[in-house]
């Protein structure tokens, strides 16, 4: 929901907002419009209407928002408590909301930040050892996830620009050293996960015992989706913080009980399924599994594509078009450094040729210039890096918030800079079809134990290890050495008549089945 | 720490290997986490998440870490080459730490690997033997993925070539060779110019092709799909 929340550095003046919001702001001023709004969500609350909850969540609350409050925040649950017969729940539900438009709005002070951990804690800890008994919609279970993370990630920036803080603001961060607490962070996420036996859930429904994604996580025998929901974009949360911290593995593997190659519960909210394969792809980047970043990558972007227009009235609108251009720069690094055009679909390329052709091209002569528009790229499109620990109070006060980023930059760069002779090699490859060791060492300019290392190189880096250990060639242009002449192999675009197949004979069937539903007069 | 029977080692990795999945994120866990990582060094085993959470909560609380304890997980990650450990260790250590003077040495050794330059590699390890030393199977595991490399890339390999990847000369050399002809299906031939080649296992890398038609096999899974409308 927040519309700037992915810029690096976030609105300046921090400190003096706290004044701001207090301009023209009565927190106990509840405007009849708020009032009706708590009045009839509790109610549909209550009465577990989804779909009356969804239009109020994404589409009133919107409404009222730009037209009462552009900027200030909404009136504090307090005021609005007694409207909803004080209900605990509720309350907690609206703080939630309160918290999230004040982030996208307006700036939170250091208090707010810790007020609304405060307020996800007793929230969570409501879901995991309460038995709730509501049904929210996807999109509302989703953002809070989102939020979530998205607040934590915010913190630890703000935590780490230490250098104009306020000596009360300090007092503030050691008092309350557990807000935003990584640790909390994490194992609420776990917590989540593992409550609602969501894993086991997904299992099950693979091999019919279960229904969860049919049912797109709602509960249809009288029961609540919230913790089954929770804890399954917990997972999709897992992942998102494992990549603020760097570590690319564990956030895949808390993403593997999803099957991203289906349909689930993950896409019934565009701005998850967009999250999760933004994260997804971007991990097997940094791992080096180029294809399958690039198979995903390509998949997204055509299915945003083809389904934006009808995102355009919605309040992630926004935020769908700068995943979207962070998405495509991605494309293009991962082109650059495996170039496997024909793994991106038509509609796909020509957007990527528009937006990057001219880089692209830049980027593959691999001189100081390709270096810059690499770095450029990845500073764009990568996630907004964390450091995780706590500042240490005694040294002197500076700034470190850029410090993951830049060591996650430099280690990239570092991999493409292996990867520059790879290139050259490519071109002459596709050239020959058989070249003597000497013939080429000339041609390059280079020694021939020097080429033996290129080519060998080439090999590595081109035969990646995938998930399960195997090794997998993702390389173009191919060659085996005898003795000492190389013999080129060019790899064969294939026909997969097989899986044309299969879609023909399902689509076939249906159309059968639907026919015989037809009944003749 | 006195000599544990296997029995009983066994049970200790099991023990870290479930904290791990169950409950990773807590501090409480770095004493066990460490020594795992020693025990992966003495008993030759290897546990990349293990070490990942190990580094994750160096990383949550910097005053704990071990600057011995991390080196002796990037030795390791080293060895798990061809899989991309080692920068994956990297990505979580942070970059004062990485400019010491062991880590910059580690760093440099994986460079020559990633690129394949196995003499400068051999050379840079020969000089680092405390690094290196320190965790046994080491040059076991670098031969083996120099090996690797090769396989990819040659049907015919001449015998210097082999011998500089592998740090592995004369009567060693000749040894080696002998029992990779018999265990490994390795064939050694004389060529023309440079002595002695050897022939490499065919595999679809170097051997086009024998490259499965991967592209048209369709999944057993998939099939199921239909089998409602064949039956």
């Amino acid at each position: 929901m927040a519309t700037s929340r992915y810029d690096y550095e976030e609105a300046p003046g921090t400190y003096d907002d706290a004044n701001r919001q207090d301009i023209g702001y009565d927190p106990n001023f509840v405007p009849d419009s708020v009032k009706s709004f708590v009045v009839h969500l509790y109610r549909h609350i209550r009465e577990k209407n989804v779909y009356e909850i969804h239009q109020m969540y994404e589409i009133s609350f919107q409404t009222l928002s730009d037209r009462l409050f552009k900027d200030t925040p909404w009136p504090s649950v307090d005021a609005v408590a007694h409207y909803v017969d004080n209900d605990q729940v509720f309350c907690l539900l609206y703080r939630e909301m309160w918290f999230r438009h004040l982030y996208a709005r307006l700036s939170p002070t250091l208090k707010q930040r810790i007020d609304s951990w405060d307020n996800y804690c007793s929230l969570f800890q409501v879901v995991l050892h309460r038995v709730v008994n509501m049904q929210l919609p996807n999109q509302w279970l989703w953002d809070m996830v989102d939020e979530f993370v998205y607040q934590f990630q915010s913190f630890c920036q703000y935590r780490a620009k230490m250098k104009n803080k306020t000596e009360q603001e300090i007092a503030l961060l050691r008092q309350f050293d557990q807000a935003w607490n990584v640790y909390g962070v994490l194992n609420y996420l776990q917590a989540f996960v593992e409550k609602s036996n969501i894993i086991q859930i997904l299992e099950q429904e693979k091999e019919g015992g279960e229904q969860f994604t049919a049912t797109d996580g709602y509960d249809y025998s009288g029961g609540s989706n919230v913790l089954k929901v929770l804890g399954y974009f917990s997972m999709v949360g897992l992942l998102r913080v494992h990549c603020l911290l760097g570590d690319y593995q564990t956030g895949l593997k808390c993403l593997l009980p999803i099957d991203i190659s289906q349909q689930g519960v993950y896409t019934s909210v565009i701005g998850s399924h967009i999250a999760t394969i933004y994260h997804y792809g971007f991990a097997n980047l940094m791992m080096r599994r180029y294809v399958e970043a690039i198979h995903e990558f390509n998949k997204i972007l055509l299915y945003i594509y083809k389904t934006k227009q009808y995102h355009q009235k919605s309040p992630q609108y926004e935020q769908i078009l700068k995943k979207n251009e962070q998405m495509y720069a991605l494309l293009a690094i991962c082109l650059s450094l495996c170039p496997q055009v024909k793994l991106v679909e038509e509609t796909v390329n020509s957007q990527l040729r528009e937006k990057y052709g001219e880089k692209m091209a830049r980027m593959q002569r691999y001189d100081d210039e390709a270096f810059a528009i690499y770095d450029e790229l990845f500073s764009y499109a990568c996630p907004k890096f964390i450091t995780p620990s706590a500042p240490s109070f005694e040294e002197p006060l500076v700034n470190y918030n850029q410090d993951a980023y830049r060591l996650q930059l430099k280690l990239f760069l570092y991999e493409v800079k292996q990867q520059q002779l790879l290139s050259g090699v490519r071109t002459f490859l596709k050239v020959y079809s058989t070249i003597s060791l000497g013939k080429l060492a000339n041609y390059m300019e280079v020694d021939e134990a020097t080429l033996r290392s290129i080519l060998l190189t080439y090999k590595h880096k081109t035969h990646a290890v995938d998930s399960d250990g195997k090794i997998i060639s993702n390389a173009d242009v191919d060659f085996y050495i005898d003795d000492d002449m190389i013999h080129v192999v060019e790899s064969k675009s294939v026909k997969r008549y097989g899986d044309y197949f299969l879609r023909q004979i399902v689509k076939l069937e249906g159309v059968i089945t639907d026919m015989d539903r037809v009944k003749l007069e | 720490m006195g000599r544990e029977t296997p029995k009983q080692q066994q049970q200790v990795s099991y023990t870290v290997e479930q904290l791990v999945a169950v409950n990773p994120y807590n501090p409480d866990i770095v004493p066990e986490l460490e020594n795992y990582v020693n025990e992966q060094v003495s008993s030759q085993t290897y546990s990349l998440d293990a070490n990942l959470c190990l580094l994750r909560l160096y990383q949550f609380e910097p005053e704990r870490m071990s600057t011995q304890i991390v080196a002796r997980i990037l030795v390791k990650a080293l060895m798990a080459m061809p899989a991309p450990d080692f920068s994956l260790c990297l990505f979580l250590i942070p970059e004062r730490v990485q400019m010491e003077e062991q880590f910059k040495t580690l760093i440099v050794l994986s460079h020559y690997l990633e690129t394949g330059r196995f003499h400068q590699f051999w050379d840079e390890a020969a000089k680092s033997r405390h690094i290196v030393d320190a965790v046994p199977g080491f040059e076991q595991a670098i031969q083996t993925y120099a090996i690797h490399v090769l396989s990819l890339s040659y049907q015919k390999i001449p015998r210097p070539v082999l011998a500089e990847a592998i740090n592995v000369e004369g009567l060693s050399l000749d040894k080696f060779l002998e029992h990779q002809a018999a265990g490994s299906g390795w064939i050694l031939e004389k060529g023309h110019v440079r002595g002695q080649l050897i022939v490499l296992p065919r595999n679809e890398f170097n051997h086009p092709e024998l490259k499965k038609s991967a592209t048209d096999t369709v999944p057993l899974e998939h099939i199921t799909r239909i089998f409602p409308i064949l039956g």
